[in-house]
């Protein structure tokens, strides 16, 4: 792998944000609307109960932490979609760039975008509605990275999807962090799931965080087991993900695919 | 060693078998025009160069080096520009180049885009979005591209359709002067048969994934009973008994 390949990819998109306001105003504007409106929500809730129920930590942080995911999986999304918009992949793909390198600058994209929507809800809970990050302890660190190796595997099973299908292919990326948050348990525990739903929540990483997240409030505990079991999910379904890409890299560079990929021409 | 070397190269899709088991090399100093009518498989064949497309069958060699086993080292040594294939039309100039450079390696690349923004007097675009540039000063930015890495084997598929014919006369020059000045080799379409006399050594003729004839462009026509490199084209296309024809 070249360092300097992988940079490239990186650059590009710095390149692109910084010379666009309408790139860079989303990184953190839809993630402090949701925190400024759950914020107030949970403030509201709490006022309803005698002795406050504690929303903020459990409605904003759950919040907070789902937007990180969609931010994660966006970023590697977005990155990959700018290729797609400017019909690039001929230029990339013709060059000695190699697959791991193009996801490996995705990725890091994803890293740095991310970063900046997480910093940013961060300071709008804890200064406007005194979420403090601290109330979960040290388990906010595998959280954080359950959730990342979860979105990044998602953002790349994406882009996968879009190679394969066509730029019109686009929209289905969009709602897939809506179509999970159902069976993730990301506002209420897993255990008021039917049983089906619940089936297939247990197969989902995020359902550990936000399980653990509820019980790190209420008990002040998590289940190091848990955690190591929404951990392997999240790194094997990273390695899959990852897999599936190659894959179908491999079928567009057979098929032609790659060398006649347009909006025109796949669909 | 020939720059490029191609064994017996084929391609099908399904039933359609798109190229046929051509075999052909260019040589350092050398511009190689590959002729044909719409849909006779040169794009298909400089896609297989270029690694965007897998071959069937047969093997292409850059410099000795296989593009199937050796991908990366054997890229390093390609560069190309085709009509259908801008340049990102987000991102200015300079940056394009900076970052192809960045892809492809370039060794003190800030100097080499200097060079090729002056080569090509790109000078006043290099905050330019490419999207705005006009056809000839896109097609430009994507030879400043395509010689960014001083490759030994460059492809152009058509760089000059779209142009106009002042344009397309500098584009030549530059092309010519890139295959004169260094052991690189070029490998080039275009439906323009007047360029092609002018500008190539030698022309491959392919029709229905096979070449046809081969030959230097100013005394094929001649060889075959046509008048003019024109006629042979128009011959080959229609699939008329061309004399002499392989």
């Amino acid at each position: 792998m070249s360092p300097d390949r992988t940079f490239a990819i990186v650059l590009r998109q710095y390149y692109l944000m910084r010379g666009s306001f309408s790139r860079f105003i989303p990184l953190f504007l839809w993630v402090a609307i949701d925190m400024v409106l759950w914020g107030f929500l949970s403030r509201y809730l709490d006022s309803l109960t005698a002795h406050g129920m504690g929303f903020v930590p459990k409605l904003l942080g759950a919040v907070l932490l789902w937007d990180f995911l969609t931010r994660v999986m966006q970023g590697v999304t977005i990155a990959f979609l700018e290729d797609v918009w400017s019909r690039n992949f001929l230029n990339f793909f013709a060059t000695p760039l190699s697959v791991s390198e193009y996801v490996g600058g995705l990725v890091i994209t994803s890293i740095l975008t991310s970063s900046v929507g997480l910093a940013v809800m961060l300071a709008l809970a804890t200064t406007l509605f005194g979420l403090s990050f601290f109330s979960y302890g040290l388990v906010s660190i595998p959280f954080i990275a359950i959730l990342f190796l979860t979105g990044i595997s998602l953002g790349v099973l994406g882009c996968a999807m879009v190679l394969r299908l066509g730029p019109a292919s686009e929209w289905f990326i969009w709602p897939i962090p809506i179509l999970i948050s159902p069976f993730a348990g990301v506002f209420y525990p897993v255990s008021v799931l039917p049983a089906w739903m619940r089936a297939v929540s247990y197969a989902l990483p995020p359902s550990y965080v936000f399980e653990g997240m509820r019980a790190s409030l209420a008990s002040g505990t998590v289940s190091a087991g848990s955690m190591a079991v929404g951990g392997a999910l999240a790194a094997a379904y990273l390695a899959l993900s990852c897999w599936v890409f190659k894959r179908t890299y491999r079928y567009a560079i057979r098929t032609g695919l790659i060398a006649r990929y347009s909006a025109e021409s796949v669909a | 060693m020939p720059v490029l070397s191609v064994q017996s190269l084929g391609k099908r899709y399904g039933a359609v078998e798109a190229v046929r088991a051509i075999s052909f090399q260019v040589q350092a100093n050398e511009i190689v025009g590959l002729l044909g009518p719409n849909g006779a498989g040169k794009t298909t064949t400089i896609n297989m160069i270029l690694g965007v497309l897998e071959p069937t069958s047969g093997s292409i060699h850059i410099e000795g080096i296989d593009l199937r086993a050796q991908r990366v080292r054997a890229l390093e040594r390609t560069n190309f520009a085709a009509v259908y294939a801008p340049l990102p039309g987000n991102l200015t100039v300079y940056h394009n180049l900076r970052i192809f450079g960045l892809i492809y390696g370039v060794k003190d690349l800030r100097h080499r885009i200097e060079e090729l923004l002056v080569h090509f007097e790109l000078e006043k675009f290099r905050r330019t979005k490419c999207g705005v540039l006009s056809s000839g000063e896109q097609t430009r930015v994507a030879l400043a591209k395509a010689m960014l890495n001083r490759p030994k084997l460059l492809l152009l598929d058509e760089p000059t359709a779209s142009l106009d014919p002042a344009m397309a006369s500098d584009i030549r020059k530059h092309i010519r002067a890139f295959a004169d000045g260094r052991a690189g080799g070029v490998l080039w379409t275009s439906h323009n048969m007047y360029e092609v006399e002018e500008v190539c050594d030698r022309v491959l003729f392919l029709s229905q994934g096979r070449i046809l004839l081969e030959g230097d462009p100013k005394t094929l026509p001649a060889k075959h009973g046509q008048k003019s490199l024109e006629d042979l084209f128009i011959a080959v296309a229609r699939d008329t008994h061309v004399d002499g024809g392989a």
